[in-house]
């Protein structure tokens, strides 16, 4: 059993990594999807495991293939990434059930390979949180996006694939410019090894070197293209509109919150917080967080808006990195996880719409709040929780980011904080009303509730956002933790 | 003797309501059970908040700490002299709407009753938290609960007008309530750095007058509930709902949660010296007092009983908030007098209005000639009711008038005075017709045989008999809701 | 005549900013899907310079154990490039598949024809 317990680490990548191998010689769909299933159960597991160590005894420390660090490559389990670990595998878990029929709806027949894409796609995204060795990073980030580039090529509408392909372009790109960054960095340090790294580059003579300054520079810009900062975010709309309803909600859920973790990773851990770039992110945040709610506004395909909504949301993310203390940097990770429960509720409801009606325009919505009350009443319960009214987990994200801007001194910033959330309002105030106050439309005059494989995540997810925003014992304090570690990492 | 803690009695106070609302629900195919359920509940409900109220009456503010959500943030309740008399009023209030209910739904053999009671257990129990909440995160949550839960209550009958009307209802409540009451607290948070009702003031020195002033525009504004004009026009659309829900809107909880937290607002929050010294809240003086006869004078000129019943809440509402806004210890006893007797006195109204519906059919002022000798305890009731609105002795209405008016002059603001007056004036020009014309105006149909008497069910005729003596009753016992209310700090 | 020396004694790091720059540029300034791909390659090979450039230490020979000598070249950079090499042929196979997707769905592989047919979004 203990040695079991010691290979986890690397149990967390190997299980999705072979399933998605086994899944690849599989024709049946439900076989496929049994397999998806079972492994996406086990993960959770495994990772709150991991994170429960973390908390307890510290670091965990994993040398792949018994070479030890800094030349062997190391997984190396913080509470930071305990945390996101625990995020995304928990995502995968709950939304798993729904696949079936979502993916039997909208791919039809004879798409196991899907299934074989969305495993790579999960190993990537694990891979890129449990690593600790910064080129390793690189390896299951292409993992992970070349597998996302596939997953959303597989959607139905011929804008998909064009979707997927401005995707792949823009993606590249940004994990290029973070190769070079990290091959600056290694330059300057002679190590991969993300501990080691920071360490060197602490005991370098002028740490505002420009070598430094440009690799931050390059990791920024190549990162910020995964997670979508504004004004690097056009990809996101059309990706998310046009990927299978399954596949939006979960990498709206976990892409990019993954990508943002590697951001907050190289930021705090390895490069220490340099000040020209907080007020370039915090610049871009607000940026985000009013331009993307006002664009959606105007949107009548609800899934982009829904995607455009994703932008804002983690433009508060990205604020509350640029605040750099630990009010804020706790709003910042506390709301990973509550933004991947509201939007991942969001965008499985809209997969359940999807699934009834054929369409996600708003004037097809028209009167659905009674067909499927409890799908659109976990729509708008979610709606409630990107609003950030109190009582849901989007205000708790809030309200610790406004803590953290009053604490920085900066008012305004506050204020702004819950303007923006007042534009949020008009566009979701809108979907509710169109929802549930108008009469139905002709498509909606059918719908019905989805089954219960496709019910059971979009409820769990509506209840868990609001237990996130009433009982915020487990995610704030560990949040908090991290966000104590990270920023006393480095002076 | 000794008997349950405060504590316990908070917290079951708060959890009575709502594990109603589930045997409700769970009840529903047994309609007998069912009313039952919401009978028991109610009865409970009140013994409890009875059994507290001997506390508080005591001196004691017991305290429930419930969740810690956040830093600084907490699910908290406390209950204090305003709080305690709201849920007296609620609770007791609610027992009496329920049998009423259940005599006007059956009579009308109403559907999706089940919905309804259970929507009527949640708003109760959000009202309760309304009442004991401790800060204003706990406020504004329980603000946001009764809105939604009233919501269907309004919308029952789910004809096209009654969506419009709900539409309204959420719109402007909701509206309000996120873009002005949620960043005046957030506002509030900002400048002081605590969210809890603090005796004295939360805002002590901690904001210029010119702040105070604005912010509590926000607040008065952003409480849609209280209905201060503009904010009032979701009032008169919810007359749309079935006649028990008017009532309760209007009378049990809706609209005093409105200016019950205006009122708590403006004592634990500003503190009374903040709004006097400075007259940072003059211009809410003001602003009340137009609400006032522009109710009144509205009012008038409805024929639509129910309808000029609304604009008679709008108005007398204001009273409310006048009170508030001249801060003065007699003012503010008398704001929360006003809390209970027009609570006691529309809720009369509105049992009458709903009883003349159910036995004659009829909802226009005009039709209602002659009424009274076939609905003699209903048109007396209505009577009863009508003078406590005006403010005549032997009616409660009279004392909350009266504190209001000694207020006024305490704050050198005799005009308010003459507003008031002009107020009862209006007030008895457009409900004392009603009476008089059911008893002494010839019915519009021709008496071709003995008038019979026609009254509404049984369970409805109680309950309008019961408020309106316990109109009467809140003339002679005033004092110990008086004494209660100068426990609250600037009240006298 | 010192900005001339270090560019030409660093001439590697000349080729590979120059490769990165014409790379993105063909990226952003084709509307040809293919040309994109290709200009998204240079961009690529311009880092594996960016990375074996420095690998070979003057005076050094190459990573293997012997007697003679004390210095040795960086065999890590190679390592990784080889890596990146591979995601990079990865990247171009996916690309190059979706581009024949889009070719099925709209007839052309030109960006301006297919938002003109599509209505950009």
């Amino acid at each position: 059993m203990t040695v079991l317990a010691a290979q986890l680490p690397a149990l967390l990548i190997v299980l999705p990594l072979i399933a998605a191998a086994l899944v690849a010689l599989v024709r049946s769909d439900r076989v496929a999807f049994a397999i998806t299933l079972a492994v996406s159960l086990v993960l959770p597991v495994i990772a709150a495991l991991l994170l429960h160590r973390a908390l307890v005894a510290g670091p965990i420390s994993y040398q792949l293939g018994g070479w030890s660090p800094p030349w062997g490559i190391e997984y190396r389990i913080d509470v930071l990434n305990g945390f996101v670990l625990m995020l995304v595998s928990a995502v995968a878990a709950v939304a798993a059930p729904y696949a079936r029929r979502s993916l039997a709806a909208e791919l039809g027949d004879g798409h196991a390979t899907f299934y074989a894409i969305y495993l790579l796609c999960l190993t990537g995204l694990l891979g890129v949180t449990i690593t600790g060795d910064a080129f390793n990073v690189f390896v299951f980030l292409e993992i992970s996006s070349l597998a996302t580039y596939a997953l959303i090529a597989m959607g139905r509408h011929r804008r998909a694939a064009l979707a997927a392909f401005q995707y792949l372009i823009v993606g590249t790109i940004g994990a290029t410019f973070y190769v070079i960054g990290v091959g600056f960095l290694y330059l300057l340090t002679g190590t991969l090894n993300l501990a080691d790294m920071a360490q060197r580059l602490a005991a370098l003579p002028d740490e505002q070197s420009r070598a430094v300054l440009t690799a931050t520079a390059f990791i920024t810009v190549g990162v910020s293209l995964k997670l979508a900062l504004f004004p690097l975010h056009f990809w996101l709309p059309k990706a998310y509109t046009y990927a299978p309803s399954w596949a939006a909600a979960f990498l709206s859920a976990t892409a990019t919150k993954v990508a943002i973790y590697l951001l907050v990773r190289f930021f705090f851990t390895v490069l220490g917080v340099d000040v020209v770039f907080d007020r370039v992110l915090l610049a871009l945040s607000l940026a985000g967080m009013f331009i993307a709610s006002v664009i959606a506004i105007y949107e009548s395909n609800i899934k982009r808006m829904m995607a455009y909504s994703s932008i804002a949301q983690i433009g508060y993310i990205t604020l509350g990195m640029a605040l750099s203390n630990k009010a804020g940097l706790t709003g910042a990770l506390v709301h990973l996880l509550n933004h991947a429960v509201t939007k991942g509720t969001l965008f499985l409801a809209l997969g359940a719409v999807a699934l009834r009606l054929g369409s996600v325009k708003l004037q097809d919505l028209a009167g659905l709040g009674r067909r499927m009350p409890l799908t659109m009443g976990a729509f708008s319960v979610a709606a409630f929780g990107i609003i950030g009214t109190p009582g849901t987990a989007g205000f708790i994200s809030k309200w610790y980011l406004a803590t953290g801007a009053l604490e920085a001194g900066e008012a305004t910033l506050a204020f702004l904080i819950v303007a923006s959330s007042l534009v949020s309002v008009i566009y979701m105030g809108r979907v509710l009303e169109v929802t549930w106050f108008r009469p139905p439309s002709p498509l909606a005059l059918q719908a019905k509730d989805p089954p219960l494989s496709m019910l059971g995540p979009i409820v769990i997810f509506a209840a868990a956002s609001v237990y996130l925003g009433l009982d915020t014992r487990g995610s704030a304090s560990i949040a908090s933790l991290a966000a104590d570690q990270l920023l006393g990492a480095r002076p | 003797m000794t008997g349950p803690s405060p504590e316990l009695l908070v917290l079951l106070a708060l959890a009575i309501p709502f594990a109603g609302a589930l045997a409700v629900a769970a009840l529903g195919r047994w309609p007998n059970l069912r009313e039952a359920a919401t009978l028991v509940t109610g009865a409970a409900l009140f013994a409890v908040v009875l059994t507290l109220s001997a506390a508080v009456f005591g001196g004691a503010r017991p305290e429930l700490a419930g969740l810690a959500v956040a830093p600084g943030l907490a699910l908290a309740f406390e209950v204090e002299p305003l709080g305690m008399l709201f849920a007296l009023v609620a609770s007791g209030l609610w027992i009496l709407n329920s049998i009423y209910s259940i005599g006007y739904m059956r009579a009308h053999d109403e559907p999706r009753q089940t919905t309804f009671y259970v929507c009527f257990a949640l708003a109760i129990g959000s009202t309760i938290g309304i009442a004991f909440a401790q800060n204003l995160f706990a406020l504004f949550l329980f603000y946001e609960a009764l809105t939604l839960s009233t919501f269907p209550l309004v919308t029952h009958k789910q004809s096209p007008e009654a969506m419009r009307s709900g539409r309204l209802y959420l719109l402007l409540l909701l509206g309000t309530s996120m873009v002005l009451f949620l960043p005046a607290i957030a506002i509030t948070w900002a400048l002081s750095g605590t969210l809890d009702f603090t005796a004295g003031s939360l805002l002590a020195g901690k904001a210029s007058p010119l702040v105070i002033g604005a912010l509590l525009g926000l607040y008065v504004f952003g409480i849609g509930k209280a209905a201060v004009m503009p904010v009032h026009f979701w009032l008169p659309a919810a007359m749309v709902a079935p006649t028990p829900v008017s009532a309760f809107l209007h009378a049990v909880a809706v609209v005093k949660a409105g200016v019950f937290s205006i009122l708590k607002v403006v004592v634990y929050v500003f503190g009374p010296d903040a709004l006097r010294i400075g007259s940072a809240g003059e211009w809410l003086v003001w602003v009340a007092c137009a609400s006032l006869l522009l109710g009144s004078l509205i009012a008038l000129r409805q024929d639509n009983l129910k309808a000029r019943l609304a604009y008679s809440t709008v108005s007398q509402l204001a009273y409310v908030v006048v009170g508030a806004a001249l801060a003065t210890p007699a003012a503010l006893t008398g704001a929360g007098l006003q809390i209970a007797t027009h609570a006691a006195a529309k809720i009369t109204l509105f049992f009458c209005a709903g009883a003349i519906y159910v036995a004659a059919h009829k909802t226009q002022v005009s039709e209602l000639d002659g009424i009274g000798r076939r609905m003699p305890i209903t048109m007396t009731a209505f009577f009863v009711g009508s003078l406590s609105i005006i403010g005549l002795p032997p009616l409660g209405g009279l004392w909350s008038k009266w504190m209001l008016g000694v207020g006024a002059m305490q704050a050198d603001a005799g005009w308010v005075l003459g507003v008031l007056m002009v107020s009862s004036l209006l007030s008895a020009a457009y409900l004392l017709p009603i009476p008089v014309r059911a008893f002494f105006a010839p019915s519009p149909e021709p008496p071709s045989e003995p008038v019979r008497i026609q009254e509404a069910p049984l369970p409805c005729l109680l309950a309008l008999t019961v408020t309106a003596i316990l109109s009467i009753l809140l003339f002679f016992q005033a004092e110990p809701i008086a004494a209660l209310l100068r426990g609250v700090p600037g009240a006298g | 005549m010192d900005l001339i020396n270090a560019a030409l004694s660093k001439y590697v790091y000349v080729v590979t900013i120059f490769l990165m720059v014409a790379g993105l540029f063909v990226v952003v300034a084709r509307a040809n899907m293919i040309k994109k791909l290709v200009g998204l390659s240079i961009f690529q090979s311009s880092v594996y310079l960016l990375y074996l450039g420095p690998a070979k230490i003057f005076g050094a020979t190459a990573p293997i154990l012997d007697s003679d000598y004390t210095a040795y070249s960086n065999p890590l950079p190679h390592a990784l490039i080889l890596t990146a090499i591979v995601v990079g042929v990865g990247t171009m196979a996916l690309g190059l598949a979706l581009v024949v997707r889009i070719h099925e769905a709209y007839g052309t592989i030109e960006e301006d024809e297919i938002f003109e047919e599509d209505g950009e979004e």
